[in-house]
């Protein structure tokens, strides 16, 4: 069975939600915590639930109606959210207040708004959506595993439309407890500076994609989810190169056929090099996107990158912005998106043109 | 057409034991796990009983094998995961392809939650080590790292469903070939955060809660981990199965963030749907693990779903939720090796501390423990916030 995507959505630091070539208006940043440029929530939410909505829920439920509008779709036959860190901002105000307040006078509603299920859930209530509802909260993989499940219950037949997407949120508290482990430069960089920094770290990011997956195509659909895996802790990078490898021959698909690879550099030398020796092996000329210099590195930006495959895809070229190196090929069917988070969760998602 | 995915094993840890054994011996003493807090700290202690694993966090660092200052979180999931797979007698778990899918609702907020009270008054304060593990898919690898699994690693988080979530997953992991088998289930430690929260829906109940009884006035959290090991038709040879996967369903109420549907959208459709994929007919059920909180909301609701479901054909049902308290992420994981226990010895478990019928029913649960049922087929149902609501349903064959 094939496995089609229908229609996407994305709310980013960059200007994604809004109709037009990609990267057209390009954000370009000088700072080390990006944060995402909102469309007008209005349009999908009513004005007295917008105001109790934290960020992440507001993203998730903005990138999952772009992507139904995209499909022609108003109701999907599953829900499906992946997110590494879930709901922080609520888990931040009730964790403060209860710290702060010994336990005493608290109100429901941040702690309500925590749990990581809230943003499926909040889908679900407002398409008064009965259908299958799952949140995948593991780390690196949490879009990756929200995808794997979309794919294993497309193939059971009975579901024509599955919602699927990931998403994560910065918090002040988290972008703090976050640089304290030494994530992020020192300094500010500039967006289409920070994959050549010759130093340590990366700069935060967040963000929504939603994707919905048919194994019908529908009037926007241009490329097929052919594959997805994900490798936990790999010993060394022959390991890596290895899964590549049996990565593709499972899918049919030789090193030539890749028409252009795109990978989760995010600027940190240490955590780039796997990437380098990926390519050094396997796809010497290829050319090569990048996606987290605009997105900045966070758990579930695959999503974001995977957005951003397919957009290419639709449009056949690769913005400059996002070029990092060669030249996109004139016709862009096979593009093989790596990535990394952390050097301790990789995963691989291949997208063919149809 | 698909493969079938075997239950080979259990583990649990919880308020009335340190596993399996001693938790079925709890079962047949009538003995439950609600007491006032004597190992998480809170200024409701006095308050509201919790159904805690009795042990401190040093002792379970010792029997788990993990330096003391591991998220309680992790060292209950270590504990019960590990016990599920001696359970299976498949011995050396690098000769397989394993997965570890594991669900929890707050990651290591126990340290995290300790972390605040510093961080709050500096924000350079606090040992970072205290949130190191804070994600719930943090809380995961500790174990499939100290186990040896990187086959596939996966959390899944949507509140009391959680752990039944983890079992449909790994179900359709095996039937897609991915792994043979996968350590299916849940963890989750008490908390503070969990404890305020819940306390301001003003749903938990300061007497030992009542599921299923007209009196009902709220739950008791617990706190535990419970997991089976699924295994693939492909390996049958190699274990002595304790039953069969055979259906399941997620769906979702739509209703309220938090509350139940007055008619019990999401758990008649959950139900219903794990009874299609196992070829089954209501009257098949000859136990049903009730989902059976205490709170007035969520009982009425599931009663509701029951009945119409199942009426005339009423199974036997109980909550052992009145035994554990609600174990939020654990609770799917926990039951789901009760259910598949009740099938391999024929066990109806009682419901605690029922005495008054609920006037919208027309059932009651089991009040007394039996075994040697003959059981063909047990449900499980867990439902919660987000309005998550997930059915399993366990066959003998």
């Amino acid at each position: 069975m094939n496995i089609y995507i229908n229609g996407t959505g994305c709310i980013s630091p960059q200007e994604t939600a809004q109709i037009g070539p990609l990267f057209s208006t390009l954000k370009e940043y000088d700072q080390v915590r990006l944060q995402t440029v909102d469309p007008d929530y209005k349009q999908w939410i009513d004005l007295k639930q917008i105001r109790r909505m934290s960020r992440v829920v507001k993203m998730g439920v903005g990138a999952a109606n772009l992507s139904m509008e995209e499909a022609g779709i108003k109701m999907p036959d599953a829900i499906i959210t992946g997110t590494a860190y879930g709901c922080l901002d609520d888990t931040g105000v009730f964790l403060n207040k209860m710290v702060s307040q010994e336990e005493q006078m608290l109100t429901p509603t941040a702690f309500i708004q925590s749990t990581h299920n809230t943003v499926g859930g909040q889908i679900a209530l407002l398409l008064g959506c009965n259908a299958y509802n799952n949140t995948f909260v593991h780390r690196g993989f949490s879009f990756e595993n929200t995808l794997l499940d979309a794919t294993m219950i497309l193939r059971e037949g009975e579901a024509k439309y599955v919602l699927a997407g990931g998403l994560d949120e910065i918090t002040n508290y988290s972008h703090q407890i976050l640089s304290r482990f030494g994530l992020y430069k020192k300094a500010p960089v500039k967006t289409m500076e920070l994959l050549k920094s010759p130093d340590r770290g990366t700069i935060a990011g967040e963000g929504a994609a939603f994707f919905v997956l048919s194994p019908e195509k529908g009037t926007h659909t241009v490329a097929e989810l052919a594959g997805i895996s994900t490798m936990y802790k790999p010993l060394w990078e022959g390991e890596v190169i290895g899964e590549v490898v049996k990565f593709l021959e499972e899918h049919a698909v030789t090193l030539e056929d890749i028409d252009l690879i795109v990978t989760g550099r995010n600027g940190d030398i240490a955590q780039d090099e796997i990437y380098e020796e990926v390519a050094a092996a396997l796809f010497p000329d290829h050319p090569e996107a990048c996606f987290k210099h605009l997105c900045g590195e966070y758990p579930t930006a695959m999503a974001f990158g995977t957005w951003m495959a397919n957009k290419i895809i639709a449009e056949q070229d690769v913005p400059d912005a996002a070029m990092f190196y060669g030249t996109a090929p004139a016709k862009i069917k096979n593009v093989l998106v790596y990535n990394h988070h952390q050097g301790t969760h990789h995963s691989l998602i291949l997208l063919k043109a149809c | 057409m698909s493969v079938k995915v075997w239950i080979a094993g259990g583990g649990v840890i919880s308020g009335i034991g340190m596993n399996l054994q001693e938790n079925l011996q709890a079962f047949k003493d009538m003995r439950t796990g609600m007491t006032t807090m004597q190992y998480l700290q809170s200024v409701h202690h006095e308050t509201f009983p919790v159904a805690e694993v009795k042990a401190d966090n040093d002792t379970l660092a010792d029997m788990a094998l993990m330096p003391e200052n591991t998220s309680r979180t992790a060292l209950l999931s270590l504990i019960a995961a590990r016990e599920a797979w001696k359970s299976t007698g498949l011995g050396d778990i690098s000769r397989y392809r394993v997965g570890f899918v594991s669900a929890n609702t707050v990651g290591g907020m126990d340290k995290t939650e300790d972390f605040f009270n510093s961080f709050l008054a500096n924000p350079q304060g606090g040992r970072l080590q205290q949130v190191l593990h804070h994600e719930c898919g943090a809380v995961t690898e500790l174990v499939a790292d100290a186990m040896g699994i990187r086959h596939h690693i996966s959390t899944i988080s949507t509140a009391c469903s959680s752990a039944a979530n983890a079992l449909m997953y790994g179900a359709r992991l095996i039937r897609n070939n991915i792994v043979d088998i996968v350590i299916a289930g849940g963890t989750d430690s008490l908390t503070r955060f969990t404890l305020n929260g819940f306390n301001t829906l003003m749903i938990l109940d300061q007497q030992p809660c009542r599921p299923f009884d007209d009196t009902r006035t709220g739950l008791n959290l617990g706190e535990g981990a419970g997991y089976v090991v699924l295994v693939s038709d492909s390996l049958l040879a190699h274990i002595q199965p304790w039953a069969r996967l055979s259906g399941f369903a997620n769906a979702n109420d739509a209703y309220h963030q938090t509350a139940s549907s007055p008619d019990g959208t999401g758990n008649y459709l959950a139900m219903k749907g794990a009874l299609e994929m196992a070829g089954l007919t209501p009257e098949d059920i000859g136990y049903i693990n009730l989902h059976g909180t205490g709170t007035q909301n969520n009982d009425v609701s599931e009663g509701i779903a029951i009945n119409r479901l199942f009426a005339p054909h009423f199974p036997a049902m109980s909550s052992t939720k009145s035994f554990t308290g609600h174990t939020l992420g654990a609770s799917g994981g926990i039951e789901a090796v009760y259910a598949a226990l009740a099938l391999k010895e024929g066990i109806i478990y009682p419901n605690a501390r029922f005495q008054h019928q609920m006037k919208e029913l027309p059932f009651t649960p089991a009040t007394a423990f039996s075994a040697g049922n003959d059981l063909k087929h047990v449900m499980s149902n867990s439902f919660g916030f987000g309005g998550n609501c997930s059915s399993l349903v366990f066959s003998k064959e």
